[in-house]
Order: C-alpha cells, then structure tokens, then sequence
C-alpha cells in the first residue's frame, strides 16, 4: 500500500477533527507504525460512514489506497461476526495487476490488527472454480476490473451477491472515466445503485481538470433532465412500446430518424448541475525536479529517435538506482532499448517493457522490477498508471510529453514519497519536441491540467450492457432505461435513442425485418424483456468489454530447414510476442526488423503467426514503419506551443538552436500570432506546395489533409498527395496554388471554411479508412462480430465477412442504422478528431495568414520532412494499383 | 538544412494513373479463340455471344449467420449484389446471363429472399436466357427462383463450371476460389478482387457483396497456373493487369 512508504506526519492538508472519530484498533496500528492518519483519509472515513460517496483527489504517494479502504475496514471491524458471508466492499481497478497489488497490501494492515476479513480478486485469470465459489460464498471485499463487474452484474444470482454492499470503490478513476471502459462501468454502477441502495461510492483520481464531471460520474443523476432533451420524430417519449409477444417488439422507430439526430456532440448534454459526491482534495506534494535534457548536439527537424541522447540517458541510468525511461510507441520502446544495450560497456540489467511482448515476459520484468533487481525499464504507457514500484529514482520522457497531466503522471511514477520531489528528465527528439517540452515545463511548474473531458456515453457500449441485462434478469424497458440515464454519461440518453438500442440487441435493428424469428431478447406477454436461450447468454460472455485490440498475429522464432535455404520449419521455436496483423502485412520475406529486443528477419505468414527468424551479423534493421504517437498533441499544450512561438521575448527560455531556428523563420517568412494560421505557399522542383501550422496534433491534421485535399481537387489546382504531423500538414498539387491565392485574396479563408465539416466530410467518410476501423470496433463491442482472440482459430460458425464490406453495404442501405451512429460518434474525438479540428476552424476564421514564398521554409521543411512516411490504409488504391501497372508496363516495353 | 537534403519521395502516381486511363483500351484477352472482355464490376462479358457471367455470388450470406450462429449481419448484401448486377445487366443488355456456382451461399438461402430481392431477380431475368450452374454451396438448391440448371456449360470454344479442374483442356472459365492479389507499393498495399489467367483458362473473381477472398499466390493456384499467370485486379475506376511478380503473398 503507498502509505506504507509514507512518511508520517506530513500532509499537504492540515490536520482537521474528522467527523468519526478513529477505532482505537485503528489507532494503535496507524501509532504502532508511528504515523498518524492524515486528515483526508479520516475526512473520508467519516464522509462515507455518513453514508454519502466522495471523490479523493490527491497526488501519487498521498495514502489514497488506504484512505479509500479505511471506511471499509472500519465498517468491518465493527460489525463483528457475520452470520452469513456477504460482499461488503467492491474495489474496481482499470488494471488486473493493480487489483492484484492491491490485495497484497491490504494483508498488512488485517493481520496485524488481527481484523477477520476475507479479501480476494477476480480478474480474468481466476480459476471458474473459484469464480463459481465466490459467487456462492463471496468474500467481505472483492477487488476487480470493471469487464468482470460486468459479467457479475449479468449473473442470475447479481440481486443476492449484490444486496448487501455498503462500498464501492472506483481507484484511477481519472484514466477510466475517458475510455469505453468508463462507459461500461457507469452502467454498471447504475445497476449497482438500484441493486444495492445502501452503498457509498468512493473515487480515488489523480488530479484533474474538471473534478465536478468526476464528481457526477459517482453518483446517479436526475431522470428529468435527460427526457427534457429535444427528441425530434414521432410518437411521444416513452410510448408504452408495442404489444407483441413473440419479440418482434415495437415497429420500427428507424423511418423517421434522421442522420442529424443521435448523440449530441461533446460539449453539449453532460452539463452542469445535477447530483454530485463530495470533493476531498489532497493539495500537491513537493515540486517536480524537472528538466529537459540538452546534450547540446543540434537535434533534427523530424525524427523521434533521439538518437542523439541516448549516451546521455545512458549516463544518467549509471548515476542513478532505478530509471523508468518512457516513450511513446513499442517500436521507440524497441529502438532505445537496442541503442542503450549497444552502449551498456557494465551490463547494467536494462529491460524492456511493451504490450505487445508476451505476458509471461512482462511479468518477469514486472517481478525483476518489484524485487530491485533492474536498472532501467524501457517501457510504453503500459506502466503509465498504478502499481508501485518502489525504488525507482528517476523517470527519463523520451519524446515529446504531448500532454501536461500526462506527463505529471509518468513523472508521478518515479519516488513514491509525496514529500520528496520527483526526480525527471524530458528528452526531445527533435527541435520542435523542444518547444513542446518546454511548454510542458511550464505547465508542470503552475500544476496545470489538460486530462481530457469525460466522454459521452457510447451506443454501442450501450448495447452490450443491454444484453449484459437480459442475462441477468428479465427486464421492464421503462425501469432500465430509468436507471441507465441516471449514469452520467448516458444523460442524454433519449427514448427513442434507447428504443432503437433495445431493438438492435433483439434483431440487428434493421429496418428490413430479416430476424425477428432470431431474435436474442424476447418480450414476453408480462412485457419484460428476456434472453432467448442459455447460447445468447453465453455469447454474452464470450464477448463481453470493450477493449478491441487490432487484429494481432503472434511472432514465433523459427530455424531454417537444413538443406533448403529459404525454408523454414513452422511451429519450431518460441513464441516472441504479438504484433498487430496490419504491420504484418506491410512485412516482405527478408525485411528485417526490431522486436522484443532483438533484430528479426521475417519469413512468412502461416495461418495466424509471423514467422521469423533471428537476423544474422551485426545489419542495422529496416524497420519498415514509424507508427507515430498514439496520443495526440493537446490542446493545452499547442496553445502554450503556439504561444512560445508568436512572443520573442519568450525565446531567451529555449535551447539556443531552437531560437536560432525560430529567428530563421523569422526572416525567411513569419511567425505566426498566437490566434493565428500560418499558410505558405512555394513551388518545389515541378510541384507547389501549401504548408499549415494549426498544432491539432496528428490525427486532426490527416482528417484535415483529406478534406482540403477534396476541396483543392474541386478548385482544379490537382492535388497529389499530402503529409501531416502533429504541428502541421504539407499538401502538394501540380498547378499553382500560390498564384490561385494572389489572385483570388478569399480563396485560402474559404479553403479553411468550416463548412467542410459538412459534404466534404461526409463524402469522405464514405471511403476513409480510419472510419471502417472505428466502425469495426464498435461492431464487435457492440456483437454484431465475435470477438477473435489472440492466436484463436477462426470456426466455422465465426463471421468470415470482413467489416469493411458489412461497413460498405449497411453505409448504402440504412445510413441511420444505430451502429453507424455510434461509429461516428467516436470518429468525432477517435480516431478522425473531427470535435478538434472543427474547434481550430471556428478559431483560425479571419485569422489566417498567407505568405507565398518562392522556396521551402524552415518552418515547413519539418512536415516536408513527413512526406514519404505516411501510411494511409486502403485509400488512394488505384493510384497504387496503376503504379504497379505501369512497371509492368515498363517492363514490356523495355 | 538545406534543400537538396530534403529526402523527398513524392512521385505523381496520381498522374500517372490519370494518363494510363486515357491509353488503355478496355481489359481484356483471347481465350480459345473468344474475346473476353472484363468488366470492372468483376463481371466477363462474351460480346460475341452477347452473354453475361458472374460467378459466386453468395446470395444471402448474410442471413445464413442468424441461422447458424445468431449473428445479426445487415441484411442487405443481397439487395446490393442484385444492384451492382442491374447496373452491368442494364448496361450491356445481355441475351444470356450465366452464374457461374455459388450463387446462393446455401441450399436454403432461395427460400429466405425477401420479396423485393426475389422480385429483382425475376426482373433481371425477364427477356433473356438465365442460367444457374451448381456450385459447392448450392449443388442442391431448392428451385423457385426462375431461370435453368446446369452442372456445366459450353459457350463457342469455352467451357463454364464452378471448380477449376487441374486437367482441364484450353478455355475453362471457372470460380470458385475467389480470387484476390495484393500490391504493395511504398510501403502502402492493396488488396483487390481479381480474373486470373495464363491465357489458357481463367478463373474469375467472386461478383457477391460479402465474399471475401483467396490471395492469388495460394498453393491452390499453383497447379492451375504452372507457367505463371496474369492478375486483372478491379480498381475503383477500372481493371488493373498485374503480373505474378508483382503481387505480394498476405
């Protein structure tokens, strides 16, 4: 538990009288250990002993575990013996690993107050037996994640298991509320509201912009504002539904919904106001140590290697215990832990830590970790959030830290102690990572937030706890649909919306009623709802969260077969790890390149594995593609970006070369105000070219790309291609698109109009290939397709249909179809970041410069630099295919 | 940085494409003295013969994973095959159409047509000669839906069935196998529907909405094409010839 490596009497807060006092078997063990409570973990005791939920805000090392658990252990302490076993707490973690660690430090504190309480987890690795056991006999406290609160909650035997829960505690509630998982689990919550009336909700978060949303998300909400939102169309809200028996349900309600109507977008619906839990706030520990690292060498343009650090780093890793070096993609992760190891002359036990290596390796690392036996860890987000490691006394950032609270919280990781400073280094991999690590100095200094807003509750996360219900119990669609808009984020939940869920859990929700003798959920004659067999519910198991990894192939060893090079002998080695299918595809025999450490030659696909062999000699790999960061740029910290930029005065604070490079733009072009967007224009060998700068991050930008890309085709200026990263996006086309410009002053506001937020984007979406792969997330979610697991074979009963052609035909025949909508409901703030790049259309209007130039300039030549890189999936396919042709071709005629 | 530095890459394959569009004359090749000509729809036109062949259709794949396994899938794939059928049917006005096997994904499928998927068929149908060939998925289809039944067919010098034989004597035009080649160009890949052909036979792609597809350097292949073949992959705008050498394995 944190607070057993936490100094005593210091506490950001000061002591306050608690509203309960303490159990003297409490005090003497918080004495014996020479602590005292601090004055939040006994605000919170006594919040939740009045019977009221609460959100704990406080900084790593605080003591939250144990604050969020002393309610719990006091209520049990008191009750004495208990006739018959019933689950008093329920702790849910976003990672199993927490729960598990969790349950090894809450042993201390029961055994040596020799308190009679049974603690256990269930997590996905928990035997069915046990499973089965603790629904019958459950424990006092049962700490799990929110997909197995889930599966409880759709159990036969959920009211029994249930019915007696005083707590709920909800740890790093901050990352699950923005997630799918969040989703799921305000469902959950709201059943469990219904089924356990008595129980408090305690949320345990790291600091956050906005605690009110969290606050909120605790507790049910009102039913009335969500049936006062618009609901446009027929019938009034909550008609009584149909009078089938035989589970057609209702008609259809589908004819008059219209494509406009669904999900409000972020921003709206969720508002202010309703109920909220008390806020407990822990104020900050000691300042950050912070600093980004100047080795003093000239760093790039492009480039997120760092390359040029890495001796450094290495250094840095000599002069210190134990170092958590974070970067940003599993091949970065790879990259630096063979550019350390190249440089490791002592040996120093460096690891490698990445989602994609196979377990078994990672909990070795996770053990080498705990035990102190390890030097560094190279890790991705994987070890972003929870478990405590102890000893570590530096964090090293490798790239840019692409948000404020994000990096707060990788630096939380290092020193537990909320009273000691966190040791951390930022290392930026090219010039205009510096600007970024400099803002994101700046916001570590004011302990500014940019977490992101809570999300919208997803339609299609929706429907899986639909179904989850009718497992569970045969449900009134009056009743669920009361508690499921007392979530937070399903406020704006409408009827009709519900309505049209329900019917795509029962039959598809096509309008074309090709299932209603399949239907999965029945209504009755009594007109509940009810599972159609013990199959549907099974099914429900089978596919039950909402975590949609890519489709992944594992990467197994293999040797060559002796006496036919060229061959190799399947099944032959260990299995590496996993990559995602995509990546694999892009793989020809004989690229090489990084994994798990090591460099890899590949040889082939069988059937659902990468086969590989390891590369002979010292070659350098190919690593055939750059991923690029997973998280984009935030907004909070582009406008500090973009701020840095537009004030000279602010150039004095940043490494010298960057300034050089800043003044450079200065003088070959401008700089753009802080408000502002920059366009230059300037031709290049035979093409011209158009560069922006709106700092969006790289997945506004590539929805950007595409879009301007259309309306540049439609003005006749040929557009041929177009590159993007997260500061800006470079377009080439082969007329002049400067001259166009010159002669027609509003062409570039009208390029940058946002009303291509409208056709444009809706033509584009048609075919985007981002779309189909948000699509086919929500479709599994949702179970329209089985869930594949890793290295699981398909069967025969298994859908063979690829999504996209399902995407393709249901787009043309029932655009308004329910799935559909949820899909675009992501693709506002996934993948496409529509929600950003329109918020960077209404700010840049009237504020964009044109400068028209007659060469590259500086600012320009680092997304100039991205041309070449881009991956763009399925799109721009017969240029490609004509590409291919053409060799051919050339090849004839030779 | 200077400018010639910049590792600049940006080929005009854009244009190129636009400039082959203008060159090529429809795709297409001789087999056993016919003409065949390919329609980027995945459709083979016989002009001489004025007749139409599309083969594995898979009509009401979608609806057969309700029956087998409770998985809603839009029930529209059929609609749409039916529609992209209507469009070549419209536009070339064949005398004859042949499916070519597979044309319903199971034996029951015919019977769960809706009644405006069945009235297209019929309307498809209506003036000309139809003809169903059997296939692996509905060798014994229940009849109802118009048109005649064959296991396999003669047309001039070529010889329709559904499975490709080994053995089989110069102009097989046969299915079955779904045909698909994959490019990859800089490190972006393509995956297409495809006619295959070593000028000898040809095997055509699947015509159905949801049919997937085998890559073209599959084993299976192998024994068909052992002097090598040429992939006619169906872009958006037309119909590409690739050669083996080309095209990458999945």
């Amino acid at each position: 538990m944190p607070s057993s490596s936490t100094s005593p009497t210091t506490s950001g807060t000061p002591r306050r009288e608690a509203a309960g006092p303490l159990p003297a078997a409490f005090a003497a063990w918080f004495a014996g250990r020479g602590w005292q409570p601090r004055a939040h973990q006994l605000d919170l005791l006594g919040t939740a002993r009045a019977g009221r939920s609460a959100l704990l805000v406080a900084p790593t090392g605080a003591g939250k575990t144990l604050a969020g658990f002393l309610p719990s252990l006091v209520g049990l302490s008191e009750a004495g013996p208990r006739k018959k076993p019933r689950l008093h707490t329920l702790y849910v973690s976003p990672l199993k690993a927490l729960a598990v660690d969790i349950a090894r430090n809450l042993d201390a504190p029961i055994a040596e107050m020799g308190l009679d309480i049974r603690v256990e987890t269930r997590t996905g690795d928990t035997p069915s037996h046990k499973r089965t056991r603790q629904v019958a006999r459950p424990p006092d406290i049962l700490l799990t994640t929110p997909e197995q609160l889930s599966l409880l909650l759709a159990h036969a035997q959920a009211a029994d298991l249930f019915g007696g829960l005083r707590h709920i505690v909800l740890d790093e509630l901050h990352a699950l509320v923005t997630s799918k998982r969040g989703d799921l689990l305000s469902l959950a919550l709201a059943r469990l509201r219904r089924l356990s009336p008595g129980a408090t909700t305690i949320g345990l978060s790291a600091t956050v912009r906005e605690p009110d949303a969290l606050r909120r998300y605790l507790v049910g909400q009102g039913v009335a504002a969500a049936i006062s939102l618009p609901s446009a169309g027929e019938g009034g809200p909550r008609s009584g539904s149909g009078e089938g028996s035989d589970g057609s349900g209702e008609g259809a309600p589908l004819s008059g919904t219209s494509l406009t109507r669904g999900p409000p977008s972020p921003g709206e619906g969720g508002g202010p106001g309703g109920s909220m839990a008390d806020l407990i706030v822990v104020q900050g520990g000691a300042k950050a140590d912070l600093h980004m690292l100047d080795t003093g060498l000239t760093l790039p343009l492009a480039g997120h290697t760092a390359w040029q650090s890495m001796p450094a780093i290495y250094e840095l890793i000599r002069a210190h215990r134990t170092v958590l070096v974070f970067v940003n993609t599993r091949l970065q992760a790879e990259y630096t832990f063979q550019e350390l190891w190249r440089l490791n002359d002592d040996t120093l036990s460096i690891a490698i830590h990445h989602g994609s290596l196979d377990a078994a390796q990672r909990r070795r690392v996770e053990a080498a970790m705990a035990a102190g036996q390890l030097r560094a860890i190279v890790c991705t987000a994987t070890l972003d959030l929870g478990i405590d490691w102890g000893d570590v006394d530096l964090v090293v950032n490798i790239g840019a830290p692409k948000g404020a609270s994000r990096i707060m919280q990788r630096i939380g990781r290092a020193n537990h102690r909320m009273d000691e400073p966190s040791k951390a280094y930022l290392v930026p991999g090219n010039r205009f990572e510096m600007l970024e690590c400099r803002a994101a100095l700046d916001a570590v200094e004011e302990a500014a937030q940019d977490t992101p807003d809570v999300r919208l509750g997803g339609l299609d996360v929706l429907a899986q706890h639909v179904l989850g219900m009718a497992c569970a119990d045969a449900f009134d669609a009056n009743d669920l649909f009361d508690e499921i808009v007392s979530a937070a984020p399903y406020q704006w939940l409408t009827w009709e919306m519900f309505e049209m869920v329900v019917d795509y859990v029962a039959t598809g929700g096509y309008a074309l009623r090709a299932y209603e003798r399949f239907a999965k959920i029945l209504r009755g004659p009594d007109g509940l709802w009810r599972v159609r067999d013990a199959r549907i519910a099974q099914q429900y198991r089978m596919n039950v969260g909402t975590i949609v990894e890519a489709a992944r192939v594992k990467v197994r060893l293999t040797r060559h077969l002796r006496g036919k090079p060229g061959t190799v002998v399947p099944k032959s080695g260990r299995v590496l790890g996993e990559i995602e299918e995509e990546f694999g595809e892009t793989l020809t025999v004989g690229d090489t390149f990084l994994f798990a450490g090591e460099i890899l030659r590949f040889e082939g696909l069988s059937e659902d594995e990468c086969l590989v062999t390891r590369a002979k000699g010292a070659e350098d790999p190919a690593i055939p593609s750059y991923a690029g960061s997973k998280f984009p740029l935030s907004t909070f910290l582009a406008a500090r970006v973009r701020a840095i930029i537009a004030d000279p005065f602010e150039w004095d604070r940043l490494p010298p070369q960057l300034a050089k490079y800043l003044l450079q733009q200065r003088k070959h072009s401008i700089l753009p105000g802080e408000k502002d967007l920059l366009v230059e224009t300037f031709p290049r060998g035979n093409r011209f070219y158009l560069t922006a700068f709106p700092f969006e991050g790289r997945l506004a930008h590539q929805t950007l790309g595409m879009l301007l890309t259309r309306r540049l085709e439609r003005a006749g200026l040929r557009p041929l291609g177009f590159a993007a990263n997260d500061y800006g996006i470079a377009i080439w086309t082969s007329r002049d698109v400067g001259e166009r410009i010159a002669m027609a002053p509003g062409f570039t506001q009208a390029l940058f109009d946002e009303d291509m937020l409208g056709d444009d984007l809706e033509a584009w979406l048609d075919e985007s290939a981002m779309m189909k792969r948000t699509f086919r997330q929500c479709a599994v979610i949702a179970g329209l397709i089985e869930r594949r697991y890793p290295g699981q074979k398909k069967t025969g009963r298994q859908v063979t249909i690829s999504t996209d052609l399902i995407y393709d035909v249901l787009r043309k025949h029932q655009p308004d179809h329910l799935l559909l909508q949820a899909a675009r409901q992501d693709a506002a703030t996934g993948l496409l970041d529509v929600a950003r790049l329109g918020m960077m259309l209404r700010r840049i209007k009237g504020r964009i410069t044109h400068k028209a130039l007659d060469r590259v300039s500086p600012l320009s030549v680092s997304v100039m630099l991205e041309i070449g890189r881009e991956r763009v999936y399925g799109e721009g396919a017969d240029e490609i295919l004509a590409e291919a042709e053409a060799e051919l071709l050339g090849e004839a005629l030779a | 940085m200077t400018e010639a530095s910049l590792p600049l890459n940006e080929e005009t394959i854009l244009a190129l494409g636009l400039r082959l569009e203008k060159t090529t004359k429809a795709a297409g090749l001789m087999l056993a003295g016919e003409i065949l000509t390919f329609d980027r729809t995945g459709a083979l036109w016989l002009e001489a013969h004025r007749t139409l062949v599309v083969s594995d259709l898979h009509l009401e794949k979608g609806s057969s994973f309700a029956v087998r396994s409770g998985q809603f899938l839009p029930p529209y794939d059929t609609r749409e095959t039916l529609a992209c059928l209507h469009e070549v049917v419209c536009r070339l006005d064949p005398a004859c159409v042949v499916a070519l096997g597979d044309s319903f994904h199971d034996a029951r499928g015919p019977e769960r047509l809706e009644p405006g998927d069945r009235a297209m068929v019929a309307a498809l149908q209506e003036g000309r000669d139809w003809i169903w060939i059997a296939g692996n998925h509905d060798a014994a289809v229940s009849e109802g839906v118009g048109g005649r039944y064959a296991a396999a067919l003669a047309v001039g010098g070529l010889t329709l069935r559904h499975e490709p034989s080994v053995s089989a004597a110069e102009g097989e035009i046969a299915g079955h196998l779904h045909p698909c080649g994959k490019v990859t160009m800089r490190g972006r890949s393509v995956r297409r529907r495809c006619f295959v052909t070593d000028e000898r036979r040809l095997v055509m792609p699947a015509f159905g909405a949801f049919t997937g597809g085998l890559n073209v350097r599959a084993a299976v292949f192998e024994p068909l094409f052992p002097k090598g073949f040429t992939a006619h992959l169906l872009g958006d705008g037309r119909v590409f010839a690739i050669g083996r050498n080309m095209l990458g394995k999945d």
